[in-house]
This record gives structure tokens, C-alpha cells and sequence, in this order.
């Protein structure tokens, strides 16, 4: 079946979807954007994370009939995504939360690092300065087999605290 | 295979009374699972996400008309004074990215004993609203747990909403899992106060086929605490009361052995909720108050 959808603000189609077949899956192997990971395509580590229609989802987990119409924000669209919402015409640069988790050594083998961004950039977008415990909570469905979290936290703070002084 | 997506609840009941084996797709935290692994083929897909109905609440004072597809963090965000135990519960569920679109209905779909909804349910006597182009039945949700992961729904029919009384009294949910996120329960126990019919209820997961309450412990409480007047006074009542509420609950059960957790550790481990959870309960009971919204702190918030 054919699916179309808008990613990152540009309109997509893909054909000969198969009908079982995940928007993580249509996303790498159909449209060309590996930024989201598949890693156990049961929900449980987050890797996958996009926003539909805003909504942080494991696309690992949604069908790709599903998508049909809607807007998704991948990794890949983050930094013009975070670009626009500030209003801050300043092209070819990170947004914020990209640059807090690089400079708070928040990468180390990278593979979690694209749902982990798009998720807690979702936070700071709902919730400018989160406490620990809801910085913990909505990065739960995350996860890292190497930082330890502490540098991710340290990245989240700092994009926070960042923000907040703009 | 077929994907297909209906826009509106009445092509919907149309879709599933022309491919009776068509398998509903909400918020597809379980069915996509399974077609990630293979583990499912279905012939046909019957896609409920843009069907608006569904993904309704509508709140009336006698009843919440909970939409089969409203994702978790919907509930817990907006239904935590009327549906403070499923509140409760859809908090425990997966992690954020899970709870943004898996449902109620989809929890009722799979019918697994360890759904986390159903404890919950069972404890505030839902009643589950199943539709198809025949009408519409409305299930006590306790008839409709028919088997592991089987359920009472007709070929042709699909969930519409759960109803649910808005809480008049305290509500409780505990889980015992292995972590605080992500976690598949081992067992849960769900217990709400009902002063209005003077009753109590409960509702146990992940130790029996089906989920289940628990008469004899509810018939117990409720006895004791109409005969003592403890419904109108709001007196402590007294620590055996709980003992022998508890010992019921756990005679309840009829766990098995699994990877998560004995049977013996199951019955344990639901005396251990049934007990706490009713001191919790009681704790926020006050007599004559309609309504008590902020009970449970120490509880699956
Ligand atoms: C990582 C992960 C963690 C999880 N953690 C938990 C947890 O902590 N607790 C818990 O209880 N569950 C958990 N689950 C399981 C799952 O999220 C829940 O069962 C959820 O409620 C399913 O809802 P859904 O809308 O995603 O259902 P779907 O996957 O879309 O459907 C599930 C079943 O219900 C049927 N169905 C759906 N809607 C209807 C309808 N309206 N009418 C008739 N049939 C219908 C489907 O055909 C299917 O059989 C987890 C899943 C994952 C992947
Ligand atoms: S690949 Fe989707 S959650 Fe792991
Ligand atoms: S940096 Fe390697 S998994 Fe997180």
C-alpha cells in the first residue's frame, strides 16, 4: 500500500508498504532517515522515539497505515524543529538539547542518543525546567547500555538550565 | 494482507461484521509486537486510531464513558478524580512513549492476566461496552475475562468505551514488579471503597487465568463495616479486620509458577497488597465526603 505522511515538515510518500509493516521500518529502510534506531522492536528501549502528530511513540510500535496523514518528527528534524519553535533564525546549528549532550559527554556509543533527544527535547518543551524526578520519568522508556544515565541527566539539566537563562 | 481504516465508529462495525477475523489495531503497544516478531499473520487489519469516537471521554455524573482507544497518559492526566484507581494503574504501565498510546480497550483486547487496567476495572465495577452491527451489550467487566487472553467479545464486535462510575470513595492500586518503569506486573491488587452502596471491591492481577476479584474478602470487609458503623463513624478499625481481609484476598488467587515469580510469592505478595492498600484505603476515607481526590500517596503515583 502506498502511505504518506509528512516528516520533518517535508511531505513523503512511500510505496509497496507492506501492511504489517512499522513507521520505524518505513522511516529507515523506505525514506532514507536511519536517525531513529531499531533496536528490539517490542517498545522496550526507546531508540525509536519520534513525535506523531507531537506525541513522543516508539515507531517501532506504530503501523505504518497508521501514520496516514500525520505529521512525525524524527531526529533528524530536531535541531530545524527546536529552530523554529525559538523563532532563532540560526541555520546549520544544533539545537539545544543536541548541544547539552554533547558537551555533558551525554554520547558514548551514540546509539541511544536519537530517541533519547527527541524525548527529552519533548520534555523541555512541555516542562522548561523539570525537577530529577520528572526528568527520570520521562526518559523511563530510554534506554542506555553506556553512560550510566548520569551524563544524560547532566545533559537534560544543562539544556534546561541553557534555556532558561536565553 | 489488508489494512483497513475506517474514519468513523459505524464503517468501523461495518469493517468487522464483513472481515470477522480482521484484528482491531489501537494503540498497537501489543499487536504491533507481535507482527514485529512474526508471531501473528492476520489476514486483515482494522486500524481504530482515527475513529474520534473512540478516543472520547464523556463525563455525565452517574458515569465516565471512557473511549475504547484514550491512551494511558490521557487518564492519568484528565480521569484522576473520577478514575482514581485506573489513574493509578495506567501510571504503572510501560513508560511514557507506551502510555501515549496504549489503551484501555487494548488492555480489554488482549485480556492478559496481567494487564494492569483490569485489577482496576474489576475493583470500580466497570462495565465494558461492546458493539456491532447487531447493537450493543454492556458486559460487567467481571464476565468478561472468559480465559487466559480470551474475553467475552463476539466475532463481530469491537469495545466502544468502558463505563465506570465516577469514584464516590477512596481507590487503590499496587503493583509488585521489578522496577518502577517498564515493568510487567507479577501480580497487582486493585481495592475501591464504595460508601454509597456501602460496599468494597477488589480486583486481582497476574495470579489466576483471568483476572478476578476476591467475593468472599469483599463480602468480609463490607459486612464488618456496615455492622460496626464504621461507614458512618470513619473509625480506625481494628488491624484483624485487615488480617483476615487479606488472608481472604490471597485464598483468592490461583497463581501459577513463571519466570516472574512462584505461586507461593503471588498469594504472598497479594495478602501483602490486599493489606496495604485497604489501610491506605481506609486512611483516606472520610465519612460523608463525596469524594476523596487526593488519597494514596504512597501508592502507585
Ligand atoms: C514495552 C511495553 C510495556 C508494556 N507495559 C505494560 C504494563 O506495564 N502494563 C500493562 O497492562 N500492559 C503493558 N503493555 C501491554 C500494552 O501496552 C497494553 O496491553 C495496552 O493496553 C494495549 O493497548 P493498545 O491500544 O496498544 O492495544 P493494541 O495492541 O492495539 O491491541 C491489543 C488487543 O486488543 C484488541 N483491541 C484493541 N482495541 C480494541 C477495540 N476497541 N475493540 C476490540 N478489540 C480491540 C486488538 O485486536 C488486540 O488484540 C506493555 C507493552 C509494551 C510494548
Ligand atoms: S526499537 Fe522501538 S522501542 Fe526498541
Ligand atoms: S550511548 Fe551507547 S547506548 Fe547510550
Amino acid at each position: 500500500m502506498r502511505v504518506t505522511f509528512t516528516v520533518n515538515g517535508r511531505r513523503c510518500e512511500a510505496d509497496d508498504v507492506w501492511e504489517g509493516e512499522s513507521l520505524l521500518y518505513v522511516l529507515r529502510e523506505r525514506l532514507g532517515l536511519p536517525g531513529s534506531k531499531n533496536a528490539c522492536e517490542q517498545g522496550e528501549c526507546g531508540s525509536c522515539t519520534v513525535r506523531l502528530d507531537g506525541t513522543p511513540v516508539c515507531a517501532c510500535l506504530v503501523a505504518a497505515g497508521q501514520a496516514e496523514g500525520s505529521e512525525v518528527l524524527t531526529v533528524e528534524g530536531l535541531a530545524d524543529f527546536a529552530r523554529q519553535r525559538s523563532g532563532e533564525p540560526e541555520p546549520d546549528q544544533l539545537s539545544p538539547v543536541q548541544e547539552a549532550f554533547n558537551r555533558a559527554g551525554a554520547v558514548q556509543c551514540g546509539f541511544c542518543t536519537p530517541g533519547l533527544l527527541v524525548a527529552a527535547d519533548e520534555l523541555l518543551e512541555r516542562n522548561p525546567l523539570p525537577s530529577d524526578a520528572e526528568i527520570r520519568e520521562a526518559l523511563a522508556g530510554n534506554l542506555c547500555r553506556c553512560t550510566g544515565y548520569e551524563k544524560i541527566l547532566d545533559a537534560v539539566r544543562l539544556a534546561a538550565r541553557g534555556a532558561g537563562e536565553e | 494482507m489488508e489494512f483497513l481504516r475506517p474514519a468513523g465508529w459505524e464503517e468501523a462495525l461495518a469493517a468487522k461484521a464483513e472481515h470477522p477475523d480482521a484484528v482491531p489495531l489501537a494503540g498497537g503497544t501489543d499487536i504491533m509486537v507481535e507482527l514485529n516478531f512474526g508471531r501473528r499473520r492476520p489476514r486483515t487489519l482494522l486500524d481504530l486510531s482515527a475513529i474520534s469516537e473512540l478516543h472520547a471521554v464523556e463525563r455525565t455524573p452517574s458515569a465516565v464513558r471512557l473511549g475504547a482507544a484514550v491512551p494511558y497518559t490521557r487518564i492519568v492526566e484528565d480521569l484522576a478524580d473520577v478514575l482514581p484507581g485506573l489513574a493509578m494503574a495506567s501510571r504503572t504501565v510501560g513508560s511514557p512513549q507506551i502510555r501515549n498510546r496504549g489503551s484501555v480497550g487494548g488492555n480489554l483486547g488482549s485480556a492478559s492476566p496481567a494487564g494492569d487496567a483490569h485489577p482496576a476495572l474489576l475493583a470500580a465495577g466497570a462495565t465494558v461496552e461492546a458493539e456491532s452491527v447487531r447493537g450493543t451489550r454492556h458486559i460487567p467487566v467481571e464476565e468478561f475475562y472468559t480465559g487466559v487472553k480470551r474475553n467475552a467479545l463476539a466475532e463481530d464486535e469491537l469495545i466502544r468505551a468502558v463505563r465506570v462510575r465516577p469514584a464516590a470513595g477512596p481507590q487503590q492500586f499496587s503493583k509488585v514488579g521489578t522496577r518502577n518503569a517498564m515493568t510487567i506486573a507479577v501480580c497487582a491488587f486493585a481495592l475501591a471503597l464504595h460508601p454509597g452502596s456501602r460496599t468494597v471491591r477488589s480486583g486481582i492481577g497476574s495470579a489466576a487465568p483471568t483476572p478476578v476479584r476476591a467475593p468472599e474478602a469483599e463480602e468480609f470487609l463490607g459486612r464488618v463495616l456496615d455492622e460496626g458503623g464504621y461507614w458512618e463513624s470513619g473509625e480506625p478499625v481494628p488491624p484483624l479486620v485487615a488480617e483476615e481481609f487479606a488472608s481472604l484476598c490471597a485464598a483468592a488467587c490461583d497463581p501459577i509458577d513463571d519466570v516472574r515469580g512462584s505461586a507461593a510469592y503471588r498469594r504472598h505478595a497479594v495478602r501483602v497488597m490486599a493489606q496495604r492498600t485497604w489501610e491506605w484505603a481506609w486512611a483516606g476515607y472520610r465519612p460523608g465526603a463525596a469524594r476523596n481526590d487526593d488519597e494514596g500517596g504512597a501508592a502507585c503515583v
